[in-house]
């Protein structure tokens, strides 16, 4: 088991690599540079500003000095942002974005696995045909109309919360509510395959035919099996979730790390935009391999493959 | 496995009398999918929304035309669905806008097909280093945020396009009126990044095809890897590569409103179910119409698509699996 995680993990060098370099360049062909939107900046300024931000060496000598800076952990200076490193953005506006993130992560899983296993366990019943239709709607209505529709009834009509902010513990809930249950709806009709799935094989019949309890074998024989499904989603989910969502950081107001995501490639501030895709690719990369271990954990027949 | 109910199999006397005639795997599909509440419902109501949307605007009222002293007026007799804030009517806006939606839809998820089935047959097919290769590219693509690639991807042919919108202009069958060039852009940018769980769905299939004899027989023949995988191999994979495409529809409708929601999307006057959506979340305090009718029939025909992309994986039995 560790020489599997030890190697998987020598194995995303290259690829992390292979990433930084692809971003690097990518967003060099693009036409204009980070300093073309700014009105009224005279040849001059513009190119004391290329010298300040090394964008006059050739391009191959500004990538070995990014790769070497990026070696030390540093992510270099922003281009919109003056004198702020992106070091310094991402350490201000990760954290309310994985807190958001956790709580969005806490609504999805207990909705979602609640729904999932209850739908599974009563096919076909009308607690299935709810929970089923539920999630459909989930996947359906797209965050950008769910959002906004929570406010327009929670906040204005009700006035229950705040339409948007980041400041009080009630300003929480409808974002974690929006993004979260896009997100139950995914885990619930993955569960639910899942779970259907697991409970027609033969070792739950065994377990049937020994006179283990309903509640038992969901719990105890299915449920391990079931969730297989649901960690492969979640791999990449968590990176998504936690690294910020545009859609819900507009809509409701919050100083993530999503809305830099998107602004900075808008911007060509080439650094933030790379920085942002670095973070992201190792989070996803991280994020999977964490999911191979718990999958091989899940599934004992993996452990001799 | 696939897992069989009694559900999934024809009834015993259904299956005698059909017996004689014979039927293939094509047929008992249709069949089990129209005995698939939901997949039919969602059938029809594409049907409906297409005839609806393609046909609708040659009769509705202009989808431009402003009125600026009735502004955003609530539903009336006069207009179905309200007016928007320039006073421009909202059911003739939405239904235009829903022929771009669909059309990006359906041909996004086109380009992504095409790309993906090509490029998982190859790998599957070659195998061995060719193949290591070419999925870990994918796996690469797969860890960059797409959005910042579409993004940048749309900024950069931004230029290029504007010479083709020119271009198609002179011709007026061809071109949806002004901003093709960007409806074009759309196209290819989003098909370019859904194509990646399709090459990998599709290069699985053809490992599992590889081996069996009838693929022997034909390389004994001496037909070439082209005919072999386009002629012999993918009319045997079908069934998964059509259910995942009606699932890459919604998928891609997504992202085009999410691009719409981020400015990058089609320009006024031309309208999206994604632009819609956008201008209206920005006034639904005071319209909240402007929201909430582009927002259900984004959501009804998203739901559409999702229960008949279902309603196909049990009638053709495909396995649900996401790799």
């Amino acid at each position: 088991m560790l020489r599997f995680i030890a190697r998987r993990i020598l194995e995303t060098i290259p690829v992390l690599f292979v990433i930084v370099t692809v971003t690097f360049f990518m967003i060099r062909f693009v036409p204009g540079g980070p300093f073309t939107a700014e009105k009224a900046v005279t040849p001059e300024i513009l190119r004391n500003l290329e010298a300040h931000y090394g964008l006059d060496q050739p391009l191959w000598k500004q990538y070995f000095n990014y790769l070497g800076s990026l070696l030390h952990g540093d992510l270099g200076p922003s281009f919109k942002y003056p004198n702020r490193t992106v070091n310094e953005i991402i350490a201000e506006k990760l954290p309310v974005s994985i807190e958001l993130g956790t709580e969005a992560l806490l609504v999805a899983l207990v909705l979602g696995l609640t729904a999932g296993v209850f739908a599974a366990a009563r096919r076909n019943s009308w607690l299935d045909y709810g929970a089923s239709g539920l999630a459909m709607v989930g996947i359906c209505v797209p965050t950008f109309v769910m959002g906004p529709l929570l406010v327009l009834v929670c906040a204005i009509h009700f006035g229950w919360f705040n339409a948007s902010g980041w400041y009080t513990p009630a300003d929480r809930v409808l974002p974690a509510l929006t993004l979260g249950g896009y997100y139950a709806a995914y885990i619930a009709r993955l569960t639910r395959g899942g779970m259907l799935e697991v409970l027609n094989q033969d070792y739950i019949r065994t377990a049937r035919a020994k006179g283990a309890s309903e509640l038992r074998i969901i719990f105890r024989h299915a449920l391990r099996g079931g969730l297989l499904p649901v960690v492969a989603f979640l791999g990449p989910g968590i990176a998504d979730i936690l690294t910020g969502s545009f859609v819900i950081e507009t809509i409701f107001q919050i100083p993530g790390l999503g809305r830099e995501f998107v602004t900075s490639a808008f911007n060509r501030d080439y650094t933030l935009i790379t920085g942002t895709v670095i973070l992201y690719a190792a989070l996803i990369i991280a994020l999977n391999l964490v999911v191979d271990v718990v999958q091989v954990w899940l599934n004992p027949k993996l452990r001799f493959e | 496995m696939p897992t069989l109910s009694p559900k999934d199999l024809p009834s015993a006397d259904l299956a005698a009398g059909q017996l004689e005639q014979g039927h293939s795997l094509w047929s008992d599909a249709w069949h089990r999918l129209r005995k698939n509440k939901p997949a039919v419902f969602g059938g029809v109501v594409l049907i409906a929304l297409a005839l609806l949307c393609f046909l609708g605007p040659l009769f509705s009222q202009s989808y431009e035309i402003q009125n600026l002293d009735l502004g955003a007026a609530p539903p009336s007799a006069q207009h179905w669905l309200g007016t928007d804030t320039l006073g421009r009517d909202l059911f003739a806006r939405i239904l235009f806008g829903g022929r771009i939606s669909l059309l990006v839809g359906l041909v996004a998820s086109v380009v992504a097909l095409i790309i993906g089935v090509t490029y998982g047959a190859v790998a599957g097919y070659l195998g061995g280093k060719v193949d290591t290769v070419m999925m870990r590219i994918v796996d690469i693509m797969y860890a960059l945020p797409f959005t910042i690639f579409v993004i940048l991807l749309m900024v950069f042919l931004k230029d290029p396009m504007q010479k083709v919108d020119a271009w198609l202009s002179q011709y007026r069958w061809l071109s949806f009126g002004q901003g093709m060039g960007k409806i074009l852009l759309l196209f290819a940018a989003i098909g370019a990044v859904e194509w990646l769980t399709m090459a990998r769905i599709v290069r699985g299939q053809i490992l599992s095809v590889k081996k069996m004899e009838f693929i022997e027989a034909a390389r004994a023949l001496g037909y070439g890897p082209g005919r072999i995988i386009f002629r012999h191999m993918i009319p045997n994979i079908l069934g998964p590569i059509i259910v995942y495409t009606t699932l890459t529809i919604p998928a891609v409708m997504l992202l085009e409103s999410f691009l719409s929601f981020l400015g990058l999307g089609v320009d006024a006057p031309m309208s999206s179910w994604g632009t819609l959506i956008k201008d209206g979340a920005e006034k639904m305090e005071e319209f909240p119409w402007l929201l909430v009718f582009p927002g259900s029939i984004f959501s009804l025909t998203l739901f559409s698509l999702n229960f008949l992309g279902d309603g196909l994986r049990d009638a053709l039995d495909v396995r649900a699996s996401k790799d």
